[in-house]
């Protein structure tokens, strides 16, 4: 992060009738950085995407690309390429013909294009369809073919828009390990766009978070995870037990609990949220330590558990996560201490989510007990 | 039956599920009233052309191919080929016209997309013979275009429109051109936008984008727009009668006039049926090529 960035985004703001798609969003991308967009669906980010590669016209704000002002160029002419979310395969042509469309438009010579074309089909592991339309392809097939065409041109700065995203969970997560190589090995700058936090988290060097067209948080998956910037983040990302109390001088005062320790900056006696991660729940099986809880449900995810348990004076129940099986069963009594919390301020924004004190990121079992692989791991 | 309509059949083509007999009641009335209406009065038609005629009409069930030979006198094979050529004249200017309208349409915010299909089919809501009379009083000597075009100081005297050939070319382009625009516009709007964008990303010049992409992909849809607009034109008799003046006479008003005014029945009757093989033919091409055409996009 020493030299400029390849991507300048500055103060970006987009608006569709009346209603602002973002509102002002600043960021840097550096040069071969794996960068996410991350948000749920309305969060602005596929907008923010398409302004960089030309396809919306932001009201206020400057894009740049290794200092040249991207959109005073024409779409056609942005050192930008993209991946589309339906792949966009052009239908009428073969597979070579579609990732051939890019270097046939700059003009290139036809036996460059085909050594080009052929380096990059092996690259991707598609030499063997070259002459097969995309109709005749399978989902993780045409996604190769898309990505293919994406980065023949080798270009500055590569888009995906949800790249994963219609592909089944089994392609989907060996097409992540495969999606970070690539990254590597052609030494382009990727920029995903996506709503699974899962999926930022494992590919991504640098996360940007992106709420109702505002930028929430920008750090590494680790500092996401560790040090979630606001509620929102800290529910967003990865799973976690959210106490909604007061700042102290020391941690997070939880009515009808008691203080959570937490090292934070809030001013004290302010609205605040403890977040606690599955992970650092201990239990005990003596009860006799501090806190006492029932548990209310075990689940085996095969490497980890994760344990239910109703504490009393907190509504919803405390999630904890223990390597292996679970070693306590449905109604023991036992006690519950927190490793490390994290304390993040609860705005007037997150008054609609107060009140549940274990949120996950996703209510879809599999993806949450996705998320919970991702924890153990 | 009931067991195949339950389950696919595992061998059915994606996106396709094979029933066996079960649409059959669905397909039955249809089937039937097509068969009765069509397949009978085309095998009475095929029927009829080996025979002689009769002397008011009629026919004489004495077997000749002298109906057949006529076919081949210059007068008849003048006709033909000018019917064909004419009708081949206005479906290319009908693509001409009618894609830049179709594509301007699919362009249109959802609104005025409306409001734009609505202008396209209006007409056919009036009846068509007076919608020709309209074209007389407008091309006519006396009529408005001369009219005008003296007024602008254009011309001097009026040019003679009405009763050309290139007055029957503009009256049955003015008759189906909503034909050509509608399957033009269903194509062009079903076609997903973001293929447009990609071309543009992938550095493709709008024209690029539009000549390898998106022209291509409309092709199936400007098929069946001119088979839409060609088959009709081909064997329309109405408009070449009256805004043509029957001088030139296209097939249609030759087999009008071989029932009517000859009697000729039987070779009436041959004629119809060699205008009939004649569309059939270019329809089962037309489906051909555009199966070809859209083989790739199907989806798996």
């Amino acid at each position: 992060m020493t030299t400029a960035p390849l991507l300048r985004v500055d103060g970006i703001r987009a608006v569709y009738g009346d209603t602002v798609a973002l509102h002002g969003i600043s960021l840097d991308i550096a040069h071969n950085e794996f960068f996410a967009l991350l948000g749920p669906s309305g969060c602005g980010k596929t907008t923010l995407l398409r302004s960089i590669a030309g396809f919306e016209t932001p009201a206020e704000g400057r894009i740049e690309v290794d200092g040249e002002d991207l959109l005073r160029m024409p779409a056609h002419k942005r050192p930008v390429n993209m991946m589309f979310q339906s792949y966009a395969l052009f239908p009428h042509m073969s597979v070579e013909k579609n990732v051939a469309y890019g270097l046939e438009s700059d003009g290139v010579g036809r036996a460059e294009i085909r050594s080009r074309v052929a380096e990059v089909m092996d690259v991707v592991g598609l030499g063997a369809l070259a002459k097969r339309r995309p109709g005749q392809l399978s989902g993780g097939q045409r996604q190769r073919v898309a990505l293919a065409r994406a980065i023949v041109k080798r270009p500055k700065l590569l888009l995906l828009d949800e790249p994963l995203s219609a592909l089944d969970r089994q392609v989907r997560s060996s097409m992540q390990l495969e999606l970070k190589r690539l990254q590597h090995e052609v030494g382009l700058t990727f920029v995903v766009v996506t709503h699974d936090q899962e999926e930022a988290m494992s590919m991504a060097d640098r996360i940007a978070v992106l709420r109702d067209g505002r930028l929430e948080q920008l750090a590494t998956p680790q500092e996401l995870y560790a040090n979630p910037a606001s509620r929102f983040v800290a529910s967003f990302i990865g799973t976690a037990n959210l106490l909604d109390g007061t700042a102290t001088a020391t941690g997070v005062e939880v009515p009808g609990f008691g203080v959570v320790d937490a090292a934070h900056a809030l001013r004290a006696g302010s609205p605040a949220t403890a977040v606690v991660r599955p992970e650092d729940v201990e239990l005990s099986t003596d009860a006799a330590t501090g806190l006492s809880g029932t548990v209310v449900d075990t689940y085996f995810l095969g490497g980890a558990s994760t344990i239910s348990i109703e504490v009393p004076g907190i509504t919803a129940p405390i999630l904890a996560t223990v390597h292996g099986a679970s070693r306590v069963a449905r109604g023991d009594a036992v006690g519950v201490r927190f490793a490390r919390a994290a304390a993040v301020a609860r705005g007037a924004g997150a008054a609609s989510v107060t009140g549940d004190a274990a949120a996950t990121a996703s209510a879809d079992p599999a993806t949450a007990d996705a998320a919970q692989e991702e924890v153990s791991a | 039956m009931t067991e195949t309509l339950q389950r696919p059949a595992p061998a059915a083509r994606a996106g396709r599920v094979r029933l066996g007999l079960a649409p059959a009641p669905f397909l039955a009335p249809g089937m039937i009233y097509l068969i009765v209406f069509m397949a009978v009065p085309v095998g009475l038609l095929a029927f009829y052309t080996f025979f002689e005629r009769g002397r008011f009409g009629g026919i004489v069930f004495e077997f000749t191919l002298d109906n057949w030979v006529k076919l081949f006198e210059p007068l008849y094979l003048g006709v033909i080929l000018q019917s064909i050529a004419l009708a081949g004249i206005v479906t290319l200017l009908a693509l001409l016209i009618g894609y830049p309208m179709a594509y301007a349409i699919a362009g249109l915010s959802p609104k005025w997309r409306t409001v734009a299909l609505v202008a396209v089919v209006l007409p056919f809501w009036t009846n068509f013979l007076i919608r020709t009379y309209a074209w007389i009083l407008l091309l006519n000597n006396a009529g408005w275009v001369n009219q005008w075009l003296q007024g602008l100081g254009i011309t001097d005297a009026p040019i003679s429109m009405l009763y050309t050939p290139q007055a029957i070319v503009v009256g049955l382009l003015y008759m189906y051109l909503p034909l050509m625009v509608l399957p033009l516009y269903a194509s062009l709007q079903q076609l997903d936008p973001s293929l447009r964008e990609a071309a543009t990303n992938l550095g493709a010049t709008p024209w690029r984008a539009f000549r390898t992409v998106t022209f291509p992909l409309s092709l199936p849809g400007a098929l069946t727009g001119c088979i839409f607009v060609f088959v009709p034109a081909m064997s329309n008799f109405v408009i070449p009668e009256l805004i043509g003046g029957g001088k030139t006479i296209m097939i249609g008003n030759l087999v009008r006039d071989q029932f009517f005014e000859a009697r000729d029945w039987p070779f009436g009757a041959t004629l119809a049926l060699l205008l009939t093989i004649f569309l059939v033919l270019v329809i089962v091409v037309q489906s051909a090529v555009s199966r070809r055409l859209t083989e790739g996009p199907r989806r798996g």
